[in-house]
């Protein structure tokens, strides 16, 4: 009997999100990831004495998008506070962030777990910089006998998206944020590259008996930076909680981080040394006023979201499944849209996007963003098969042929003598001759025989390269075989 | 004597080659180390960088081109204005190897207009402080009588402008720092509009209160540099954007009409009865002059010093956390790196600096931040809409500087006492206004500094009203004994 039988988790996550901004959030240095060390900093960003912060408005045009994106209010007065502490990769000791009036407020994301809708309220979203990153001389901090800091990710924007505790499994976390980050791939809040932590999830996860209301006492787990992370901490995490609940022990609310070597969480501190950020309004700048029409400005700017996306390609024919698939990549849906402009078989197509150019792509460490067979080519292809020019079989060597020499479908069917033989004249004479040549096994297959069709159909194909239209062969032998 | 030349005077001596910047800036640097040793007032001098400015000033003077009215005049800047390539300190050891690699937006303004910089002047540390003896370096001295405090926290400021070491200098004032030591050392000094003039890089000590402004020897001076420095800058998001006039236009001897209010509050204990009737005496001069003066109440006074010494330590102790040794400045070479941030700033910090870090500290934590920061706040909020109110009766407020003359070095060894120096000060800067401190009379051969205050960008009134005054008396023409030896 699993524990969940006897609690049920409740969680809601913060999602640290990297905007993709050119410059950072108080100056303008550069956002780009991977420089030289301590390149893209200025004294701005450096915090240097007496040095004062500008807002970068793109962030707030940024930071709007997404609330819309989240079903959020968006402010029209919002500010910025500072959060006290220190930390050496702190330039001023404090962080700029929004406290009390956030920029995006009461939202909400509905995603499907399992077959079912499920709504997840958004708390809220507020702007803020990201800090600079240690690099030890050592392994670990511990380990080491020096440590240096790169000030290069200093100032970089940060969108923080808080949600409710609306969620009560691990299937309803993970497909929350998939959804989420879904959702700022495709409206451009952030280029949503985990790996370069562009993305980072707090976990706040407790249990309580199953029936009961109250929540429990959660824990914090900082700074996951993948979904399969995030799956492998909640599973450690519930079950540690359910081991303590069951032996009668206290959860402690306390920070913990995540081990991804050991696969467990550990304990970074405890409520008692939380730290008290003295949180107060930001004097050096000015509050946020936004007015509707700037909102309104940005939501003429937004692009089709994931949701919308799905319904309109299942419109088109396509099973929820395969919508899903699709969309799951802004690039593949972006691929697939531009693909059906000349395609008129959505399901030919999404097979073809799915298969064997998403097999091909991936085989050569490609993405659809920077597919060497274009959209409008891998739309003839389709058609080619369609209108029967050539066989689905034909057309796996013409896609390959279309990525290696980026020549379109027709030239290649054309030049290489590809297309279908789909003239019944044609064809009629092929068989006449193979079914002469082959007597004993023509009386065979008036005798019953009837695998002996195969036969027959493998030695027109083996006649015509495989050119030939297998329908019509299947079709002319029946009726030659039945005079 | 050229040291007591107005900046005018100056200007039409270079323009006519009467004298050369080089010349006029060596007289000045000649004067600093005959009377710097007594006075203390610089903490640098940059004599070789303050002749190669002058010698460019000359070319052009020899090339004919037209000279800017600030050109080629040396001045001196409090040192937690930043100087590219030298050194500033903010009067503490925590940054005495600082040397920022760019320049505040008052030193490009200054510098664009061709000012000498002849070097960088003394500090109450991080400008915590009224009498520039908490410098983290030395006491700076009062010209009027060096046993003295010159004021502070821009007392070097103001004493090097006193004993004629420099033409003009800039200070800083959060809750009175320009104008306390400019009624201390009878010159005059102008705590412009939050706002007016860029606070891009100045070391900040409490971002909410403070500002930039001249110390000069004469009215008109005053607004000559400050047409230099002031306008917006997109550098400082609280920089408005505020189209300047020329405030020398605003220098007319005429008083008829002027609607001048004095509050009753700054009139009641603490107030040294002689300081009283010098500026009783200033108040009849005005009548004198065509000016309608009223009693008025300002009725909230008595929470400025209270919710000031909540505000500015808050911010300041967030704005200092940055002088951790990781970086620059100062560090103390320790184990780990929890320790090296205490011992840093123990060893880094002088005792009002930390004293102010740990009341902002303690307001703003949780538990007390509705008590204290939020409380002070509102409070912020209600001297606004004194002066508001005031405002809309008169054109200007008129009210002694300081409580008191300058006192002794050492005499005011309890931080309370020496607080109450601002009482008058500091409900300005908690409204963002204007105000100017003149020369307004003697007590025993020390300065007494009159106040005046205007509403938000009335500089013009208040260098109309402190120019008329200043034509209509002699007081600004007295001179410190020492300088008298020289000349």
């Amino acid at each position: 009997m699993s524990f969940l039988d006897k609690y049920e988790m409740v969680c809601g996550v913060e999602t640290h999100v990297e905007m993709a901004t050119k410059t950072k959030i108080f100056c303008g240095c550069s956002t780009e990831f991977g420089g030289e060390q301590n390149t893209h900093v200025c004294p701005v960003c450096l915090g240097l004495p007496g040095v004062l912060p500008v807002l970068n408005k793109e962030v707030v045009n940024l930071a709007i998008k997404a609330g819309l994106a989240l079903n959020c209010d968006i402010a029209e007065f919002s500010k910025f506070d500072r959060k006290n502490y220190f930390y050496p990769d702190l330039t001023k000791n404090y962080q700029t962030s929004q406290y009390d009036l956030p920029i995006c407020k009461n939202g909400w994301l509905d995603v499907m777990v399992n077959g079912t809708m499920k709504r997840i309220g958004i708390t809220r979203a507020h702007m803020e910089e990201d800090a600079g990153k240690l690099v030890h001389s050592g392994d670990t901090i511990t380990t080491s006998n020096s440590s240096g800091v790169d000030y290069n990710r200093t100032g970089v924007p940060l969108l923080e998206i808080v949600s409710e505790p609306d969620m009560r499994s691990i299937d309803d976390v993970l497909a929350y944020l998939e959804e989420l980050v879904q959702i700022m791939d495709y409206a451009g809040i952030s280029d949503c590259k985990l790996e370069q932590g562009s993305v980072r999830f707090d976990i706040n996860v407790s249990l309580r008996l199953k029936g009961t209301e109250t929540f429990g006492t959660r824990t914090e787990t900082k700074n996951l930076n993948s979904f399969s992370s995030v799956r492998r901490c909640l599973e450690y995490e519930t079950e540690r909680q359910a081991d303590a609940l069951d032996e009668g022990l206290e959860i402690i609310q306390e920070t913990r981080t995540w081990d991804e070597g050991r696969g467990m969480t550990l304990s970074l501190r405890s409520k008692e040394e939380a730290h008290d950020y003295r949180y107060f309004p930001e004097p050096d700048l000015m509050p946020l006023v936004i007015d509707r029409d700037w909102v309104e400005r940005i939501r003429a700017t937004m692009p089709e979201l994931p949701t919308a996306k799905r319904e309109r390609l299942q419109a088109l024919g396509l099973s929820a499944y395969d919508a899903g698939v699709i969309t799951a990549s802004k690039d593949m849906a972006f691929f697939f849209d531009q693909a059906m402009a000349t395609c008129d078989d959505a399901k030919l197509l999404a097979n073809w996007v799915m298969g064997d150019l998403s097999a091909l792509l991936k085989t050569n460490g490609r993405t659809f963003a920077d597919s060497p067979v274009s959209p409008a080519q891998l739309a003839s292809l389709v058609m080619l098969i369609k209108k029967g020019d050539i066989s689905g079989k034909i057309a796996k060597s013409v896609i390959e042929e279309i990525y290696s020499t980026g020549k379109d479908p027709e030239t290649i069917v054309k030049e290489k003598g590809l297309a279908q033989i789909s003239d019944a004249g044609e064809l009629e004479k092929i068989i006449d001759g193979i079914l002469a040549a082959n007597e004993k096994s023509v009386a065979d297959y008036k005798a019953g025989k009837e695998a002996a069709l195969g036969f027959f159909v493998g030695q027109v194909m083996k006649a015509t390269k495989g050119q030939a239209n297998p329908g019509m062969v299947n079709k002319l032998l029946k009726e030659k075989l039945a005079q | 004597m050229i040291l007591l030349k107005s900046l005018e005077a100056l200007h039409h001596m270079l323009i006519g080659k009467e004298i050369s910047s080089v010349e006029l800036t060596r007289t000045y640097l000649n004067h600093i180390t005959v009377a710097d040793p007594s006075v203390k007032a610089f903490l640098s001098v940059t004599a070789d960088t303050a002749l190669a400015q002058a010698a460019d000033a000359d070319r052009k003077i020899a090339n004919g081109e037209k000279l800017g009215p600030l050109e080629g005049i040396p001045m001196a800047m409090k040192d937690n204005m930043c100087t590219s390539g030298i050194a500033t300190t903010c009067g503490s050891k925590i940054l005495k190897n600082f040397v920022p690699p760019y320049d505040a937006t008052v030193t490009e303004r200054l510098q664009a207009a061709g000012a000498v910089l002849a070097g960088k002047v003394n500090m109450d540390e991080f400008a915590m402080g009224s009498s520039t003896e908490n410098s983290g370096y030395h006491p700076t001295a009062n010209p009027w009588d060096l046993e003295r405090v010159p004021g502070g926290s821009s007392g070097g400021s103001a004493a090097c402008v006193a004993a004629r070491e420099v033409p003009f200098a800039l200070g800083s004032d959060t809750g009175g720092s320009i104008r306390q030591p400019a009624a201390f050392c009878g010159v005059v000094g102008l705590k412009p509009t939050y706002g007016l003039v860029s606070r891009y890089g100045l070391v900040a000590f409490a971002s909410s209160l403070d500002q930039i402004g001249p110390l000069t020897t004469s009215v008109r001076d005053n607004a000559m540099v400050l047409n230099a420095i002031a306008g917006h800058d997109p550098k400082d998001s609280t920089s408005v954007p505020y189209a300047t006039p020329d405030y020398t236009q605003f220098l007319e001897n005429n008083v008829k009409g002027l609607k001048i209010g004095v509050p009753d509050e700054y009139f009641a204990a603490g107030l040294d009865p002689r300081v009283a009737d010098v500026i009783k005496r200033a108040i009849k001069t005005f009548e004198d002059l065509g000016a309608i003066v009223e009693s008025c109440s300002l009725p909230h006074t008595e929470y400025a010093m209270p919710a000031y010494y909540i505000i500015a330590p808050a911010e300041c102790s967030s704005n200092l956390a940055r002088y951790d040794g990781v970086r620059y400045g100062y560090r103390a070479e320790t184990e780990d790196m929890i320790t090296m941030f205490k011992r840093t700033r123990e060893e880094g910090f002088g005792q009002e600096v930390k004293r102010r870090i740990m009341l902002g500290t303690y307001a703003l934590s949780s538990g007390y931040y509705d008590a204290y920061y939020l409380k002070a706040q509102k409070v912020r909020t209600l001297i606004k809409q004194d002066f508001d109110n005031a405002f809309n009766q008169y054109d200007i407020l008129l009210s002694p500087t300081t409580p008191t003359t300058a006192y002794t070095m050492g005499e005011k060894s309890d931080p309370l006492a020496m607080y109450m120096g601002d009482v008058y000060t500091i409900p300005v800067n908690l409204a963002g206004l204007p105000g100017i401190s003149i020369p307004a009379g003697f007590i025993d051969g020390l300065p007494v500094g009159m106040q005046l205050i205007s509403k938000h960008f009335g500089e013009g009134t208040l260098y109309r009203a402190a120019y008329t005054f200043e034509q209509n008396t002699t007081y600004h023409q007295e001179i410190p004994a020492l300088v008298k030896e020289v000349c």
